[in-house]
Formats: structure tokens, C-alpha cells, sequence
């Protein structure tokens, strides 16, 4: 243990470790079960006991995964598109054409889903409609509007913006560069993508401008807005990176806010969903918790650990789920 | 490096002009019974398909890098795919991509280079290069695809042999050797080659430099033992020079540099790192061994156009030659001056 860690509060005792046994890539949960979702074929629900059900979701490996609390949804290297829901039956929503690899998901709260296989992004209302966009490039990542049902859709060059339901010509917000994961501001004022190089970039939607946010020494592949909208907190760094987006401007001229920083670069980050806390994993397997205003920590996971993959918070923000690369994980109730 | 390479994923990039046989060349690789299970990026699904591998379709998209060079792209399909498989690791043992015949390999190879997650996953094995005998003089002459995939080339398999006459099978191999002397070459018909001869080769490691070439960066001394394991060894050994014709190549170019004096690192590595920056574009491939002054490791350095990874290998051995030596594959490469520089760069 080093010397920064053994001088925070631990909460390392009270942490329910449960072993899935595979590699773990993603993790919600749904209902009162928390659910790991493995890197191939499996979803492992976990109730408060940590008792464990195996559900098999793919037939093969598991690329992308949302979900909206009521369901998980999930891509494969199958070309299929299929629900996972609380009492943990597993419905399929599509199967691609061409069994093409299906790389990325998206949930809206009106029970819209849309993924992405190639080049095409594919929106399925929940009447069963299905309507596809083509962008140049193969998509990196997908994420709907907080309003109205609104799709970003990551590429190289930018980000496209598409209304399905309308007429109109999907926008193109360009930006030299290969654009993965994305996401929109809870206040719906902002778009932000995370790029191949180590940096975000981002658009004001009122009027496009461009903000970069950069100097993360490695690919930012986590990202997760504050409680309350203000932050964007974001892995690649051997400290959470959070950009500041209270204000009209955005983080536009302003220093991010530097938290947590340890000798480990930090893999998955997960903000609270009612409180200023945030949870952060880091390549050496440390977990803390971590209070935004003030950076005090609290260790949930001590380091020597397999790298943490996995982060979720339940709905009321009462439970902490955690899992690494190695197929173990564990669960915490606050 | 050494010892995370035996974890990382063995990835051997299938190139070639358009009809030499590459696909035959994989369904001799994944047919044949060598026990391994291979992961295939292909661009097109075709006559594949062996249960036990895993095929994957890729739509070849080069992707430049936000890094102020206008050389550093990479496969952005590659990047993904990559990532995709490795939640499938235990499922096979090395990987394959195949790229259409007008590709050129160097986003390939440098997706290997500069994407962080790739790098920790896998590593790359060689390039290996299809060239057909028939055709491949016409296409040097009208195809810069066709150059600069057997320029870039760490093994070439000269295939359909059997469709051309003695002379025109050693013009061929001549103009593929004006342009890349280093490659180790075989002579197929229907790619018939031994698989050891194409995976497995430790190309782009660092410590197999010399050991994988016997006649590195002997330039006019072409490699012979090409066709030992040929069915049919009617071929002379036309590498003694004896009225052999030296064609050089008009664009594209070795460059080969030595000397047994020890060089200067603090003169050699900023003129080498200059060097790539602003011939970058031109150099498709450099290798050196080197021998600093003051310094008892042999140093060994790679790279592939503006992209360089060296590390100090190992000590120079009781009564080794402590000798430098680099070479360089391009187009229109400024000899003279090149020369000039290194030679500015030997420690007074």
C-alpha cells in the first residue's frame, strides 16, 4: 500500500467482492441487481448477496453495451443487437443484414435505441421502426440529445447531428481528426467527443465553436458529467481531468480541475448520480471516491489489483459496483 | 521490449497487387495443419472461410493523425477491429490482415506504431508481400501500389513462376531487388511456400534485426537461400552477379550506410530524428545497428516513414566488428546528401 493511501479513509472492509470469472467491459445496474457485462457471450446479474446468475446474451464477443436502468442493450461481434432486462430475459432487437460487427449503442428515455455496424447508424423506436444514416467514415461512437430525439453520431472528420423523425439534413460538426466516444452536455449546450489523440474536443451547439481540451498523456476513454452538469470528468491522465462547463463558454479558456492524482493512470471514471462524488479506477486496480469540491478521498479498492475496468453507480447512488480486467469485481453499499 | 513480446499478439500484414494470389496465400496459411487458430481482417469476404478462425470484413479507411504530420496515418478500421478482438484473446493465437491490392502497407504498419492500446496488444510480425511473376515488371512500371508494396516488403512470394521463362523470372527478380535488396524473397507457384517462411518472422523486432537477415545491408549481395526448400530447383543461383543486370529502380531506392568508426549519439540522433522529419514522406522503411563512442551496447533502431523506435540491444561481443550500420528504402532519397550527413556524424 503506499503512503498516500494508507493515510485516507477506507472503506476497503465493507466492499462485497464478487468473482465473475471473465473480463469485465461494462457494468449497470438493473433493477436491484447489479449487471457485469463480459467482454464475450456473457451478462452476470448480481444481487446484494452476491449471489450470481450467468445470462448468456452473444454468441460470440460483446462490443458496445447501454443502458437506461430498465434494460441493457448490447452489440456483438454477431451482428446482433439484443435486450437484456431486470428479471434477466434477453430479447433480440435486430440482427444485421450482413452480421457486420455491431460497434456501438445508444439509449434514448423514450425507449428509442439506436447502434451502429460500419459506416451506418441504425435508430428503432419502440414501436419496432427502423431508420439508418450513413456517414463517411466508420462510426465511434453514438449518443443521444438530452432533448427532443436527437442522435450525435462520431466520426473521423467530426460529428454528424441527426434528427431521425425529421426531414431535415443531419449537421455535420467537423474537426479534423478520428472521433470516438461522444456525449452532450445534461444541459444540452455542448457536445463533446474523445478523440483517437489523447484529447476531447468539443462544439458549442448554438453557434459550433470548437473548444479542445488537451495534454492528456493517454486516450481518454472514460467520461461522466457531475450530479449537477457543471463537470465533465474524464480517464487518460494519472489524475481526474474535469472540465468545467457551468459557464456559457464552457471550459473555453479556463484550466480543468485536477483530482485524485496517484502514480497509476486512471481507467474508468463515474460520477455520482445525485451527489458532488465521484468515483475513479485506475490501471493499478486503486478505486477511491472522491468528493468533487474539496478532492477528499476515500479508498474503496487498494492497489496491486488488476486494472479496473468497470465502474456503476445504482439510480439512487446507495450501491457502488466495480470490476476489473481480470473477471473480479465487488460491490459497496453506502 | 523483449520480454512483454511473447504476450503480444503475432500480426502479419498479407500484401499484394491486385490477382498475385494473396488469397490463395491465406487459404494455404489457414488450411494447412499447423494447429493455431488465427484471427483474418479481410476487405473482402470471399473463397474463405475455415470454421475454426475467426474471419472479420474491414473497410480499409486511412485515418491521418491530429500530430503535424502529414505522413502518420493509420487504420482507422484497425484501430476498431483490434479493439474488438481483444475481448476475444483466449479464441486465437495471431492475427492476419489482409489488404486490398491497392493499399499501401505503411498505415498498417504504423497503426502498430502509434496507437497506444494496439501497441499493448499486439505487435507486428512482417509485412509480407505477393508479387506475381508474370505481371509484376508491367506493374512497377504503371502501378505505385505495386512499388511500394514490395518496397515496404519484409518477405515476398514471388508467385506463378511456373507461367514465365527462365529470363523474365530473373529480370523480375532483379527490378524487385533494384528496389528492396533486404526482403527475404521466394519463388511459388500457387504459393506454395513454407509457412515459417511467412509467419513468425520477428520482422519489426528489434532484437531479430540481424539475426532474420544474413545479408543485411549487403546490398549487392542478394540473399541466397531463397529457394532451398523449392520443389523445383531450376533456377541458377543468379545471385553471384555473373552477367546478372542491375536494375535501378528510377524512384524508388536502397540506400545503404556503414562504417567501423563509432559514431557520436549526440550528432547521430538529432540528424537521424531530422532525417525522418523531413524525408519522412519519402522513407518508407531505415533499420540500423549502431556503435556509439563510449558506449558497449549496440544500439538497434527501426521505423517506417516518419515513425522511429530504437532501444540498446545488447553488448557488442568479444571480437564482434563494432561496425554501423543502416539502410534506408525510398523514393528519390538524396543520396549524397545523406551520406554527407552520417559521415558528420562519425565521432572525432
Amino acid at each position: 500500500m503506499s503512503a498516500e493511501q494508507g493515510s485516507i479513509a477506507s472503506v476497503t472492509d465493507r466492499v462485497r467482492p464478487v468473482t465473475i470469472g471473465a473480463p469485465v467491459t461494462s457494468l449497470y445496474f438493473l433493477g436491484d441487481r447489479a449487471a457485469f457485462v463480459c467482454g464475450e457471450e456473457d451478462v452476470a446479474l448480481v444481487d446484494r448477496q452476491g449471489e450470481i446468475t450467468h445470462v448468456a446474451v452473444h454468441g460470440g464477443g460483446i462490443l458496445c453495451a447501454a443502458s437506461d436502468g430498465e434494460r441493457i442493450v448490447i452489440g456483438g461481434d454477431d451482428g446482433k443487437v439484443v435486450a437484456l432486462d431486470a428479471k434477466g430475459e434477453v430479447s433480440t432487437l435486430a440482427t444485421d443484414a450482413k452480421r457486420r460487427w455491431i460497434d456501438n449503442i445508444a439509449l434514448h428515455s423514450d425507449g428509442t435505441v439506436a447502434w451502429s455496424a460500419g459506416k451506418m447508424a441504425f435508430v428503432r423506436s419502440p414501436k419496432g421502426e427502423e431508420k439508418s444514416l450513413e456517414v463517411p467514415s466508420t462510426v465511434g461512437g453514438l449518443a443521444f440529445a438530452p432533448k427532443g430525439l436527437r442522435l450525435a453520431i462520431a466520426h473521423y472528420g467530426g460529428a454528424t447531428l441527426w434528427f431521425p423523425n425529421m426531414a431535415a439534413t443531419p449537421e455535420l460538426f467537423t474537426w479534423a481528426g478520428s472521433h470516438l466516444s461522444v456525449t452532450f452536455s445534461p444541459d444540452n449546450k455542448f457536445l463533446v467527443t474523445a478523440m483517437h489523440e489523447p484529447a476531447l474536443h468539443g462544439w458549442r451547439l448554438a453557434d459550433n465553436r470548437h473548444m479542445r481540451m488537451s495534454g492528456y498523456p493517454g486516450r481518454v476513454k472514460s467520461m461522466s458529467w457531475s450530479a449537477d452538469g457543471k463537470f465533465l470528468a474524464t480517464s487518460g491522465a494519472d489524475t481526474v481531468i474535469m472540465w468545467p462547463f457551468a459557464s456559457k463558454d464552457g471550459p473555453m479558456g479556463k484550466e480543468p480541475a485536477m483530482l485524485a492524482p496517484l502514480q497509476a493512470r486512471i481507467a474508468v471514471v463515474a460520477c455520482h448520480p445525485k451527489q458532488s462524488v465521484l468515483a475513479a479506477g485506475y490501471s493499478d486496480g486503486t478505486i477511491l471516491m472522491v468528493r468533487l469540491e474539496d478532492g477528499a478521498e476515500i479508498l474503496v479498492r487498494r492497489n496491486g489489483t488488476p486494472a479496473v475496468s468497470a465502474l456503476a453507480w445504482n439510480a439512487k447512488g446507495t450501491w457502488l459496483a466495480f470490476a476489473d480486467e481480470e473477471g473480479s469485481g465487488g460491490l459497496l453499499e453506502l | 521490449m523483449s520480454e512483454t513480446t511473447s504476450e503480444k499478439i503475432p500480426v502479419t500484414v498479407l500484401t499484394g497487387y491486385l490477382g498475385a494470389g494473396k488469397t490463395t496465400l491465406l487459404n494455404r496459411i489457414l488450411s494447412e495443419n499447423h494447429g493455431k487458430k488465427y484471427a483474418v481482417i479481410v476487405n473482402e469476404f470471399g473463397e474463405i472461410g475455415i470454421d475454426n478462425d475467426l474471419i472479420i470484413g474491414a473497410d480499409e479507411e486511412v485515418f491521418e493523425m491530429n500530430n503535424g504530420c502529414i505522413c502518420c496515418t493509420v487504420r482507422g478500421d484497425l484501430v476498431r477491429i483490434m479493439g474488438g478482438l481483444m475481448k476475444r484473446r483466449g479464441r486465437f493465437d495471431a492475427i492476419i490482415v489482409e489488404t486490398t491490392g491497392l493499399a499501401d502497407p505503411a498505415p498498417v504498419a504504423q497503426t502498430f506504431f502509434v496507437d497506444e492500446d494496439v501497441q499493448n496488444n499486439a505487435r507486428l510480425d512482417a509485412v509480407v508481400t505477393v508479387a506475381d511473376a508474370k505481371w509484376l515488371s508491367d506493374r512497377l512500371k504503371d502501378a505505385p501500389e505495386a512499388k511500394n508494396q514490395i518496397a515496404f516488403a519484409d518477405v515476398i512470394v514471388l508467385n506463378k513462376t511456373d507461367l514465365v521463362t527462365k529470363p523474365e523470372l530473373a529480370e523480375v527478380e532483379a527490378r524487385i531487388r533494384g528496389i528492396n535488396p533486404y526482403a527475404k524473397l521466394h519463388h511459388t507457384e500457387r504459393c506454395k511456400v513454407a509457412l515459417s517462411d511467412v509467419l513468425e518472422r520477428g520482422a519489426f523486432d528489434l532484437d531479430r534485426i540481424l539475426d532474420l537477415e544474413p545479408a543485411f545491408l549487403e546490398a549487392d549481395d542478394h540473399d541466397h537461400d531463397h529457394d532451398h526448400h523449392h520443389d523445383h530447383d531450376h533456377h541458377h543461383h543468379h545471385d553471384h552477379d555473373h552477367g546478372l543486370k542491375h536494375y535501378h529502380d528510377e524512384d524508388m531506392q536502397s540506400l545503404s550506410l556503414r562504417t567501423d568508426k563509432a559514431l557520436d549519439p549526440m550528432a547521430f540522433m538529432p540528424w537521424l530524428q531530422n532525417l525522418v522529419q523531413v524525408q519522412g514522406p519519402n522513407i518508407l522503411r531505415s533499420k540500423g545497428i549502431l556503435s556509439f563512442k563510449g558506449d558497449d551496447d549496440r544500439y538497434v533502431f527501426q521505423g517506417v516513414h516518419m515513425m522511429l523506435e530504437g532501444d540498446h540491444q545488447r553488448k557488442w561481443k568479444e571480437g564482434e566488428k563494432r561496425e554501423s550500420r543502416l539502410v534506408f528504402i525510398g523514393r528519390e532519397l538524396p543520396e549524397q546528401a545523406i551520406r554527407e550527413g552520417f559521415e558528420a556524424c562519425i565521432a572525432s
